[in-house]
């Protein structure tokens, strides 16, 4: 029999400390606020560890994935739709668990030592452990209802913590944008289901992939919008094209929430969300193929942007877009293990990227621009090391992390026909880029001469540099279980695609490819931020219009603005405001208005306090009166028609 | 000549003087310019109409008929001198018994 | 007999009422009405009514109009001055007279099943007035007299000297 593993108890506890540091916190001592913070995730941490020790063998049996667990209070029971609070644990979900819950608690830590001296230090931690409750009923939910909840939930606790420094007018702004682009991309989740709930009846994704596996008959029609839908939403949340503009403008919050949610945690919860529901999508190639190249677009599309950028947490973020949309290609492929697998791998080297940018910006006292930075390969050793690994993890070098996982993905794109193999090419320029502008933030911040003002900077108190350390030690071996080991520990939850075509040595040869482009990005760098520092100037000043745009962003801010956001705003001040507010509502209460008062100005001359003109009324009043009672109208008028017939007759 | 003396006359004949009476105490309510004999033509109307319940009492024969008529009387009397204190009382405020000068209910 | 007696009285009548409306004095147009009160009694009389043609002469003729009479003399009222008329009343109101004469005048033609009236007919004792008066109609007797009494209070509040005349009066 199951011992009960109380799922609930995961999102649970991060609640009751985001309730406990968000009503008592101003007035609590430090110490306890921070215990209360840290204590939340670490106790959903044990329990995640406690239901993995009972699948693995350690421990008492569980029983077997997956492991339901449904509220018995019933949520929505309303003629067709039929909803209850359900936590699903399977592979897929553990895995996910294991990496939020797990890093979120790292993350935690780290946020003690730098948001240390910072006001707001109890709001920033319920926030957090806001976030984590929502991530994790994301995480947990069984049905798409209530990962819609959870959806929503790290949404707003996205736009709480980027909008953290609330007097910052740049933070606020960024603030908004999330949650307003984020909007658009609910509304898809939305509308896709809608339409489950319309062809299938039900929102629980274990009967929806039953009824899926049931008929052959769904294939392509329905479903493909179904998922396209589900797709865009994810975008949204994943930062993918066209929906990833407010990633950048995210780095306004506070580097660990950066490194938390824009980058291990809540922009995966796309990917996620595909990966959970990969049935619809594999029963839809054209969806996938659009995920696919959807993916690729933004993974190179971001690389680019990234070569150029000059704030060391805006290289970071648009990294994340362009991993994120590895991910998405390899969800396009099928590979949805491949995709999680990378997902783990991201979540421990960009996390780990990040919380050393915040070591390094804490260090030299907020300074975000590597053109001022440099040299602090001396000052900051532990960072400096803990960056490299984390370097050479996401550019792919063997033995680091992202090795297994983005070869994984490679080689299943490449594997897909001549398209993958446009894919495959696509995804090894970005790992060339990748590779480049890595290595471009590594010279620029650690190596060379110091470019800032060298003050003496600040030291890294241990709570931020032990989960450096231990990051930097999972982006090291994070990946050496292997794609195959892990592959197929999640095929119950994603299904195992069979790659038609490839071997093993197909596999040894696509992986050396990839290596040698990282290590040619790599050498790439070192010549223009090494060798010859005044070649990257040049450079840039050899083509002008082409590193304008890229510094630019492509102008898509501009271009949204100019196209979505202006019309919007016109159309709402002068067709809503004056139109209609004004025009129509205002006019016709005017109007209602003007015609009791002229109806009041014109009976008005009836009392004229005239005794005769009364008494004339009065009289007139007893003649109507009487005229109706006594004359027999029913004859008077068949009379009066019969007249008009005989008239007309003749 | 026993006829003639012995001819009845039609009680319809009674309630067309009343009728006719009635019109003209409403003729004389509307074109009367002073406030007291405006208030007779009121009288008038009050009489013309006891003399068709008269009738109708005598067609029936009903002396209910004939009470409400001493209670219209009553009714008649009382309104008069109540009438007749407003007047005076007009009178003493506005110094004009003229109809048409008193128009204190103008809006 | 009784309709020589008729037509002559019912002429009275006539002429008093259309005398009224022509006179200009408001005491002719009272002795006028007299005319018509007293007319009006005898066509009770003629209806059987002997009681109520007494009433009429003793309260209507003897009371009210006297009364009418005095108020006249007491505010001196005069004959009526030219005021500006009200167009309404002789556009809205006279129509509306006509209308009302011609369809009661239209229903009494009509009728069927109305009698006449003749010497013959028996007059209605007062005694069977009286018993009907006092046993079946007591209560409105005397919410009648309970009537007349609120008339009084109220005529002599109205009429008397108070303060507000007196403002009214500078």
């Amino acid at each position: 029999m199951n011992a009960p593993l109380h799922l609930w108890l995961i999102p649970l506890l991060p609640f009751a400390g985001f309730l406990l540091n968000g009503i008592l916190g101003r007035g609590l001592p430090k110490w306890l606020v921070t215990t209360v913070a840290l204590l939340a995730p670490l106790a959903a941490f044990g329990v995640v560890l406690n239901a993995a020790a009972g699948f693995f063998g350690f421990g008492p049996a569980t029983g077997s994935l997956p492991y339901i667990e449904t509220c018995p209070i019933p949520w929505i029971d309303a003629g067709v739709l039929h909803v209850n609070f359900s936590f699903v644990l399977d592979e897929l979900s553990l895995v996910m668990l294991l990496v939020v819950t797990g890093v979120g608690f790292l993350i935690h830590v780290y946020s003690v030592g730098y948001m240390g001296d910072e006001e707001g230090y109890a709001r920033y931690f319920s926030y957090l452990n806001l976030f984590l409750f929502f991530m994790t009923v994301l995480v947990l939910a069984g049905n798409a209802l209530v990962m819609f909840v959870g959806w929503e939930g790290v949404g707003l606790a996205s736009y709480l913590l980027i909008g953290f420094y609330f007097n910052k007018k740049s933070a606020a702004d960024a603030g908004k944008k999330a949650f307003i682009v984020n909007r658009i991309g609910d509304f898809s989740f939305l509308i896709g289901m809608f339409l489950l709930l319309a062809n299938f009846g039900t929102l629980t994704f274990s009967e929806i992939a039953a009824k899926l596996g049931m008929d052959p008959g769904w294939q392509g029609g329905v479903v493909t919008v179904i998922a396209l839908c589900l797709m865009l939403g994810a975008a949204g949340k994943s930062a993918q094209l066209p929906l990833y503009i407010w990633l950048p403008d995210a780095m306004e919050g506070p580097t660990p929430v950066s490194a938390l949610i824009h980058a291990a945690t809540m922009v995966t919860a796309g990917v996620y969300m595909i990966a959970r529901t990969h049935v619809l999508f594999d029963h839809s190639p054209f969806a996938l193929g659009v995920v696919a190249v959807v993916g690729a677009a933004t993974a190179v599309f971001a690389a680019t942007i990234a070569l150029v950028q000059t704030d060391i947490k805006r290289v970071l973020a648009y990294s994340t877009i362009s991993q994120l949309g590895y991910m998405f290609l390899a969800c396009g492929v099928a590979a949805y293990s491949a995709a999680i697998f990378h997902l783990v791998t991201h979540a421990f080297f960009k996390a780990l990227l990040f919380l050393a940018a915040g070591a390094v910006i804490h260090a030299i006292g907020g300074e975000q621009d590597l053109r001022k930075m440099g040299g602090l390969w001396k000052k900051l050793p532990v960072t400096f090391a803990v960056t490299t690994a984390g370097v050479l993890a996401i550019g792919g070098f063997f033995p680091f992390a992202g090795f297994f996982s983005k070869d994984a993905i490679l080689y299943a794109a490449f594997l897909q026909g001549p398209g993958g193999k446009a894919l495959w090419f696509v995804g090894l320029v970005t790992a060339l880029l990748t590779s480049f502008y890595m290595f471009r933030l590594w010279y620029l911040a650690f190596l060379g001469k110091p470019r800032g003002e060298s003050e003496h900077p600040h030291a890294t108190p241990w709570s931020m540099q032990g989960p450096l350390v231990i990051l930097a030690l999972l982006s090291i071996g994070g990946g050496w279980i292997g794609m195959e080991r892990f592959g197929s520990f999640l095929a119950p939850a994603v299904g195992a695609r069979t790659a038609e075509g490839g071997s093993a040595q197909l596999e040894l040869i696509l992986s050396i490819v990839a290596v040698a482009v990282a290590l040619a990005g790599w050498f790439v760098a070192d010549l223009m931020y090494r060798q010859q520092p005044a070649r990257a100037e040049e450079l840039a000043a050899a083509y002008p219009g082409g590193y304008r745009m890229l510094a630019h962003k492509y102008y898509v801010d501009e271009i949204y603005g100019a196209v979505v956001v202006k019309p919007l705003l016109g159309i709402s001040r002068y067709v809503l405001e004056w139109v209609v507010d004004i025009g129509l509502i205002g006019g016709t209460a005017w109007l209602l208005a003007g015609i009791a008062t002229l109806t009041g100005t014109i009976l008005q001359r009836w009392q004229s306090g005239n005794l005769r003109s009364y008494a004339a009324w009065l009289a007139a009043g007893a003649a109507a009166l009487l005229l109706f009672v006594l004359v027999p109208w029913d004859a008077v008028l068949a009379s009066l028609t019969a007249i008009h017939l005989g008239i007309a007759g003749h | 000549m026993n006829s003639l003396l012995a001819q009845e006359v039609p009680l319809s004949w009674y309630l067309l003087l009343s009728a006719a009476l009635f019109a003209l105490g409403v003729v004389g309510f509307l074109i009367k310019r002073n406030l007291i004999t405006v208030f007779m033509s009121i009288e008038l109307m009050l009489n013309a109409v006891n003399l068709s319940f008269v009738t109708f009492a005598h067609q029936w024969h009903a002396v209910k008929g004939q009470i409400f008529v001493f209670f219209v009387m009553m009714v008649a009397a009382a309104e008069a001198a109540v009438g007749l204190a407003i007047i005076i009382a007009v009178f003493r405020a506005r110094a004009t018994l003229a109809v048409d000068r008193i128009d204190l209910m103008k809006l | 007999m009784h309709l020589i007696l008729f037509m002559v009285f019912a002429g009275f009548c006539l002429a008093g009422a259309i005398n009224l409306l022509l006179q200009s004095h408001p005491i002719s147009s009272a002795l006028s009405l007299i005319v018509v009160m007293t007319s009006l009694a005898v066509l009770y009389l003629l209806l059987g009514a002997e009681f109520l043609a007494a009433a009429q002469v003793i309260v209507y003729a003897g009371a009210i109009m006297v009364l009418f009479t005095f108020v006249v003399m007491l505010l001196n009222a005069g004959r009526e001055e030219r005021t500006m008329g009200s167009g309404v009343a002789r556009l809205v109101g006279f129509p509306a007279v006509v209308a009302i004469l011609a369809t009661i005048a239209t229903v009494i033609l009509q009728a069927q099943g109305l009698g006449s009236a003749g010497l013959k007919d028996g007059i209605t004792s007062t005694e069977e007035l009286s018993t009907v008066l006092f046993t079946k109609l007591l209560l409105p007797f005397e919410v009648t007299s309970v009537l007349i009494l609120i008339a009084i209070l109220g005529a002599v509040a109205l009429a008397r000297h108070g303060d507000g005349e007196r403002t009214a009066g500078k």
